[in-house]
């Protein structure tokens, strides 16, 4: 060490600048608050979006009155089955008789069916003529009202809440009015039990094998550097990895058919199971990264006090670190999960199906999740889809915010113990 | 062959102990008496804390941390292969620095050591209540914390928390205790509370304990090693003998220095 030798005093002078330096403090202050404000307006923006299109006025045209359709003074609950159905011929579109053909001949069904179809499309078509966000349905109530008794002077105009116990249980529908996101809702439902059961073991043991066990030697930290990207992957490179391996390569397992599991409209591998499978790919990084962040938390003096008494390392995992970590392994799942359950672009590359009206059955079935449906039904042309679509948004922020609760819940109830 | 004496607790021979590249110890040869408190003082770095958790096989969980030579306990190194260390740390506790309770109540803190190691009940032996309250009652805790076994370990001062870790230590019935700076962290009165506590100890256990503090070394021990280091920064044992020999008449110009507060 050296030292002046000829040492002067030396007096510094230092300049008055606390007020410059509080100034650059408000300013950066105001800067994070702005920061904020913004980020709360973008999400009362989104939020006002949704809910204005799920209630709002709607005006429906039902134009045919029954008594006019009677053929040759016979009203139509006395025609024969052919009769009803030239009547629905002559009165649906090409496109809207094919389909009901479709669905099953008419000349094949009882004539109380044939007659329903009647009522259904031809006499109470509900035609949709119109659809009013919830502000101007509020302030210019009159206003519609005469415009469209003006235009269409049988349509009524009523206030509707698109989401309503029965849009949440009905099945994917053609028809507006009666399309429910029941087959949706159940499918996501599935694929996140799924990828639950699947990540989250896998995930917690990856992290305890990496934290606890794994040395320090270059293939470990190669893994570990391999699951930080994998992290940053798009989530589309998962759905081609899945299409190849579980919808093609896994094909007999996925589609069920070496559990003897056989059905005509599920001749493929893609399944529930393979839509789990690939979620649960695509959140295995994220996940083991927030468990391994979780475990590097507890402290170490915790892991020495068990070892010091003589605990085995799996006695100290289990008795200490996994316990003071869950928490954290939490929040890491609630993350993991509602990443997951947002998901679109995967499941559309192995194939989830855009427009099924049955219930998925169980792990070999087709399925669509809300996501999905979402994403068809704002595509539509017709503003009434994207009234529905608001609805289906509701919907899943519902569900979404459900599964975070109780892992909030959870998380907490761990918490309060010590 | 290194002949080991019944008088000995623990006995260090030519003990290197190296981080990686690092030798932080060199050339140890402690013998440690049975049933007396051993104090390891020494300047910051010196390797007082590497050679303590040496002895119960504690350092071997830094991943670079190795060792050379031997540690008999009773006789036997508890560096050989067939040693499993889990053993060795059950009967050679360890009281950390920092007091370190378990997520867990204050009555589980204790309990957990005993079951894990097998604590079994049965005629003529203690139940684990009457075993719980035995090591509180050692650690001198029972009468503050006998109405509240049910909280957290964490609800208690820190002085009452590293008790209740010493507690913990004698559940699993230790023959020795490794103590590492335990009052550093506490205040003077709870400071003081420990030491009585490790005379009391010092009748039944084996106390070894790591100090910065010359005076309390003085005050709780009975022998006293002084380590120190050189140049290149490996501590080595400069001198050991009876605690009042050491601060009183040193043999050595680097323990004068030290223990008369000239060190550096």
């Amino acid at each position: 060490m050296s030292t002046p030798t000829n040492s002067i005093r030396l007096t510094p002078y230092f300049e008055s600048n606390l007020p410059p330096r509080n100034r650059k403090a408000s300013i950066w202050g105001t800067l994070f608050l702005l920061s904020t404000t913004i980020g709360m307006i973008m999400l009362m923006l989104l939020l006002y979006n949704i809910i204005s299109a799920t209630f709002g006025l709607v005006a429906i045209d039902n134009q045919v009155d029954p008594a006019s359709l009677a053929v040759n003074g016979v009203p139509i609950e006395e025609l024969d089955q052919e009769a009803l159905i030239t009547i629905i011929k002559e009165n649906t579109s090409k496109g809207k008789f094919r389909q009901l053909e479709r669905e099953q001949p008419l000349i094949e069904r009882t004539w109380d069916e044939v007659y329903q179809v009647v009522i259904d499309d031809v006499v109470q078509p509900n035609d949709i003529v119109g659809t009013w966000p919830l502000v101007e349905s509020l302030t210019r109530k009159e206003e519609i009202v005469a415009e469209v008794k003006q235009e269409h002077p049988k349509a009524t105009v009523k206030f509707t809440s698109w989401i309503n116990p029965q849009f949440i249980t009905s099945p994917q529908s053609s028809d507006v009015l009666k399309a429910g996101v029941r087959t949706a809702l159940l499918g996501t439902l599935l694929i996140i039990a799924i990828t639950i059961v699947i990540a989250l073991p896998i995930g917690i043991g990856a992290a305890v094998y990496l934290e606890e066990y794994a040395s320090d030697t270059w293939i470990n930290r190669t893994i570990q550097t391999n699951i930080n990207n994998l992290a940053g992957v798009p989530s589309i490179i998962y759905g081609m990895l899945g299409l190849a391996i579980f919808v093609r390569a896994m094909e007999p397992i996925t589609s069920g058919a070496v559990f003897g599991f056989t059905d005509p409209t599920t001749a493929n591998g893609r399944t529930i199971l393979s839509a789990g499978l690939t979620l649960s790919l695509l959140v295995l990084p994220v996940l083991i990264i927030n468990v391994q962040e979780a475990i590097r938390a507890v402290p170490n003096s915790l892991r020495e006090g068990a070892y010091g008494l003589g605990a085995t390392k799996w006695q100290t995992i289990w008795h200490h670190v996994l316990p003071n970590a869950m928490p954290g392994i939490l929040t890491g799942a609630i993350l993991s999960i509602s990443r997951a359950i947002g998901e679109t672009a995967p499941l559309v590359v192995i194939g989830a199906a855009t427009y099924i009206t049955f219930d998925p059955d169980g792990p070999f079935s087709k399925f669509t999740t809300l996501p999905i449906q979402i994403y068809q039904w704002t595509s539509r042309a017709q503003g009434e889809y994207h009234n529905i679509a608001a609805a289906a948004i509701l919907v899943l922020l519902t569900l979404l915010l459900s599964l975070n609760a109780t892992a909030i819940l959870l998380r907490n109830r761990y918490s309060r113990r010590y | 062959m290194l002949e080991s004496d019944s008088n000995f607790a623990l006995q260090a021979h030519n003990l290197n102990i190296f981080y990686g590249d690092f030798r932080a110890v060199k050339d140890v040869n402690l013998s440690i008496e049975r049933k007396k408190v051993t104090a390891i003082i020494g300047p910051s770095g010196c390797g007082k804390s590497t050679v303590l958790r040496s002895f119960n096989r504690m350092n071997e969980l830094v991943p670079t941390a190795r060792s050379e030579g031997q540690v008999l306990f009773m006789g036997q190194d508890i560096y050989d292969r067939q040693v499993d260390p889990v053993e060795v740390r059950r009967r050679i506790g360890m009281v950390f620095q920092k007091p370190n309770p378990f997520t867990k109540s204050i009555y589980e803190n204790v309990a957990w050591g005993a079951k894990l190691n097998g604590f079994k009940a049965g005629i003529g032996k203690p139940n684990m209540d009457e075993w719980v309250e035995y090591c509180l009652r050692k650690a001198a805790l029972w009468d503050e914390v006998k109405d509240k076994l049910k909280q957290s370990g964490l609800s208690l001062s820190g002085g009452q928390q590293q008790r209740l870790c010493i507690a913990r230590t004698l559940a699993v019935s230790p023959e020795v205790i490794l103590m590492d700076e335990p009052a550093s962290a506490l205040d003077p009165i709870a400071t003081l509370k420990i030491e009585e506590l490790m005379r009391e100890l010092a009748e039944e256990y084996t106390i070894i304990v790591v100090t910065h503090n010359m005076q309390q070394a003085a005050r709780v021990s009975d022998f006293t090693a002084f380590f120190s280091m050189n140049g290149d920064r490996a501590g080595f044992l400069v001198e050991y003998g009876n605690t009042n020999q050491i601060f009183t008449i040193p043999q050595n110009k680097m323990t004068e220095d030290y223990v008369t507060g000239r060190f550096g």
